[in-house]
């Protein structure tokens, strides 16, 4: 599943996150059953087929939102193939995902600063 | 050319004989034309009554030296002739997965031509051959030979071949074939015939010849060379005739036989006038920007284009076909389509492609917008405009542009230079010197983004590619070191933390997105790197592997120094996505997308398939502290001038 450019999709007092009602546990098996991993990586990390979505800004609302009606390049999910509540459980996991480290606390990406 | 040092009776006689003999004694089973009991009565040889004891004139037959005159071999055989045509084209190499059709051109090039220049290379598969050479290429500037046969072989080479011809890519092409039926010795040999064999190339081939003597094999080999060579480079086929390999050369051709002199072209500038136009365009623009296709040529090639970047100081946009423009350069990537005013596409195969946005796949039917802004001009210099053919489709779309040069880029660029150079007044240096400095934060800002987005999944399990890339970087950084595969299926991380400075540094794509490329394609790049003592580092896609691993035994058998990593994201990754789209737009079972894309269950280890070949090799690695040091042991392999493969299990892309 992909998610792309949320940020030029949302307003920013939309984009506030809040707390996710869903289940993170079924969240994280959703996220590998419905495919997601696929474009976004298994750490939501990202990368040249998807955007970021680990720890994402978004409100489970806001997922939602966006699913049903994508930009980019991502399909469209409808509640036919994942449903509200499934979303929501979704974005519970993505909110348990790991941050990024500071570049300066990783010695091989802080070697590359020029 | 080597002349023969004695005169054997002519073959081609001899078994007419015998083949209307046997036609004879078969006839004799049916009722017989006139003219058949003619041939019979010259022709069949009627033994005498048998006798249990040999008389004195067989047994003298028997017992006597043989006859002086060896009716049975030459030292003289056709092929000899055709190695010493191919020595003069300077080959290194030829690869090849043997075969019957060119057996007389084989075993002329390792006996009469003592495996040197060209030394054959052991191939298991003909598309492994033909990607070699497509790698090799890449690096070495010149084609490397290869071998098939004109049927199954060349069936196995053509998605090879057409990859080298997307790539415009010089790959010489030997095809074996009996074209006379009559000399067809077998079943076999009739399934390997065929009456036109390059027919099956020859839309995405440049050339082609059948030559049917040895002078004219002499002048179409040479013929074939210098076409191959000229932009835009292609693939060529020459087709060598198996009798006229192996019967010895005819008496007549031995005195006249001689090896036309090869000059390869000058590659063709653009108009003088166009030129002119393109710089007056390209100096009075606010951001010029240009698009780097298959631009270098030669390390020259890179030089030319910084020099022309700094000229004008308009930041690179590479398509990552080929070792372009230092990535350490702040003009690199420092600009975007969008924000030109003038964009400079160079050997760029589908301009409209690069100006417009891609249809969404979220979309039903076909929507694109253009994406430079209103009034932004399009220049080309692409030598495609001087070879086009119909019917595959890797041309791409219409380009509508305002100023198309039909010529080789890296060829135009020094007087494109110099004519910015004369136009560049005080008023517009001041310009362009003031486009420099915020060009270079534009660069600042993209390493900083680069570097941040490579912490995110830093630690994961499957191990991230940027992470994989980071690892491999901090190995090589100091080595003299060449990346000899795509950047595309990792999400362009060597791109992105790598410094790729010096014309072996990378050897860019596919050509026309034909898998099984990767594999074969770093061999041949790694061969060509060997005598240079480069380290050669592949980044190895799972899919990619799997159509013909037997490179592995080629790159281990002939000592072909490389770094393997293994990107195994354990899918056909691109098409799981799509099926994972298709699923989407059609409302149904997302879950099941992985059916028919993924590979898993089991999962392959490359670790073990690397060593059945003969391969040092580590893995699976899934842990990413586990990665550095695995490196590290594999690199003092390679260092020693083997070899090595390291299996990643990795994050998808």
């Amino acid at each position: 599943m992909k998610l792309l450019l949320f940020a030029a999709v949302f307003s920013a007092a939309t984009l506030i996150a809040q707390t996710s009602t869903g289940d993170a546990a079924n969240g994280k098996k959703l996220f590998l059953r419905d495919g997601c991993y696929e474009c976004h990586g298994y750490a939501g990390q990202g990368g040249a087929a998807g955007a970021r979505i680990a720890t994402i800004a978004l409100n489970p609302q806001g997922l939602i939102r966006y699913v049903r009606a994508p930009g980019g390049q991502m399909p469209a999910y409808t509640d036919k193939v994942i449903t509200d509540q499934e979303l929501t459980d979704i974005h519970a996991y993505l909110q348990t995902m790991a941050k990024a480290k500071p570049v300066k606390d990783i010695p091989l990406l802080n070697a590359l600063k020029k | 050319m080597a002349r023969s040092k004695k005169i054997s009776v002519d073959r081609r006689g001899f078994l007419k004989g015998a083949a209307a003999g046997a036609a004879g004694a078969a006839a004799a089973l049916v009722a017989k034309p006139e003219a058949a009991k003619a041939q019979d009565a010259a022709e069949v040889h009627r033994p005498a009554t048998p006798n249990p004891l040999p008389g004195a004139k067989q047994t003298a037959a028997e017992t006597a030296p043989p006859p002086r005159v060896d009716v049975w071999t030459t030292d003289r055989p056709g092929s000899d002739f055709m190695v010493d045509v191919i020595k003069t084209l300077g080959f290194e190499y030829v690869a090849a997965n043997p075969g019957s059709s060119f057996r007389g051109i084989h075993e002329s090039l390792i006996n009469y031509g003592g495996n040197k220049a060209p030394e054959l290379l052991t191939c298991c598969h003909e598309e492994s051959s033909v990607g070699m050479a497509h790698g090799y290429a890449k690096i070495e500037g010149k084609p490397m030979l290869i071998m098939a046969h004109g049927t199954v072989g060349l069936q196995h080479a053509s998605m090879a071949i057409y990859n080298a011809y997307a790539d415009r890519v010089p790959v010489y092409i030997l095809l074996g074939n009996i074209q006379d039926g009559a000399w067809r010795r077998s079943d076999v040999e009739w399934a390997h015939s065929v009456q036109d064999a390059a027919s099956m190339v020859r839309d995405y081939t440049k050339w082609d010849d059948a030559p049917v003597s040895l002078g004219g094999f002499a002048e179409s080999a040479v013929r074939a060379y210098k076409i191959a060579m000229t932009p835009p480079m292609e693939p060529v086929v020459i087709v060598a005739d198996a009798v006229m390999q192996e019967e010895p050369i005819p008496e007549g051709e031995r005195g006249r036989l001689q090896i036309p002199k090869l000059t390869l072209a000058a590659p063709p500038a653009g108009d003088y006038g166009a030129i002119k136009e393109a710089a007056k365009m390209l100096v009075n623009a606010e951001s010029p920007t240009i698009l780097a296709g298959r631009v270098a040529r030669t390390p020259e090639g890179i030089k030319l284009l910084v020099e022309l970047a700094e000229t004008l100081q308009a930041p690179i946009i590479d398509k990552h076909f080929r070792m372009n423009f230092p990535t350490t350069h702040p003009l690199y990537g420092a600009g975007t389509i969008g924000s030109a005013d003038v964009l400079l596409g160079l050997e760029v195969p589908d301009m409209w492609q690069n100006t417009h946005t891609q249809t969404p796949i979220n979309k039903m039917g076909m929507e694109s917008k253009r994406i430079t802004k209103p009034g932004a001009k399009v220049i080309t210099i692409y030598a495609g405009d001087l070879f086009s053919k119909s019917n595959y489709q890797d041309f791409g779309r219409y380009d509508e542009v305002d100023l198309a040069i039909a010529a080789d880029a890296q060829a135009s660029l020094p007087l494109l230079i110099d004519e910015c150079r004369k136009l560049i007044t005080p008023e517009r240096k001041s310009v362009i010197q003031a486009r420099a400095a915020k060009l270079a934060e534009v660069s600042r800002r993209n390493r900083e983004r680069d570097l941040a987005d490579a912490a995110w999944a830093w630690d994961a399990s499957p191990v991230s590619t940027a992470r994989m890339a980071a690892e491999l970087w901090n190995q090589i950084k100091t080595e003299d070191w060449s990346l000899v595969s795509d950047l595309t299926f990792v999400s362009n991380w060597p791109g992105r933390l790598w410094d790729f400075e010096k014309p072996y540094h990378f050897i860019g794509g596919h050509g026309a997105y034909g898998v099984g490329y990767g594999a074969p394609a770093a061999v041949g790049a790694a061969l060509a790197n060997k005598k240079h003592g480069r380290i050669s580092v592949n980044i190895q896609c799972d899919g990619d592997l799997n159509y013909a691993p037997g490179v592995l035994w080629t790159a281990t058998h002939h000592r072909i120094p490389m770094l393997n990593i293994m990107h195994n994201n354990r899918a056909y990754h691109q098409e799981l996505m799509y099926v994972e789209d298709m699923a989407a737009r059609a409302r149904r079972g997302v879950e099941r997308a992985w059916i028919g894309t993924a590979i898993s269950d089991p999962n392959i280890d490359y670790a073990m398939m690397a060593k059945a070949y003969g391969m040092y090799s580590e893995g699976p690695i899934d842990n990413p502290n586990d990665l550095g040091p695995a490196i590290k042991r594999a690199l003092e392999v390679v260092k020693k001038g083997e070899p090595a493969m390291i299996d990643v299990v990795t994050q998808p892309r």
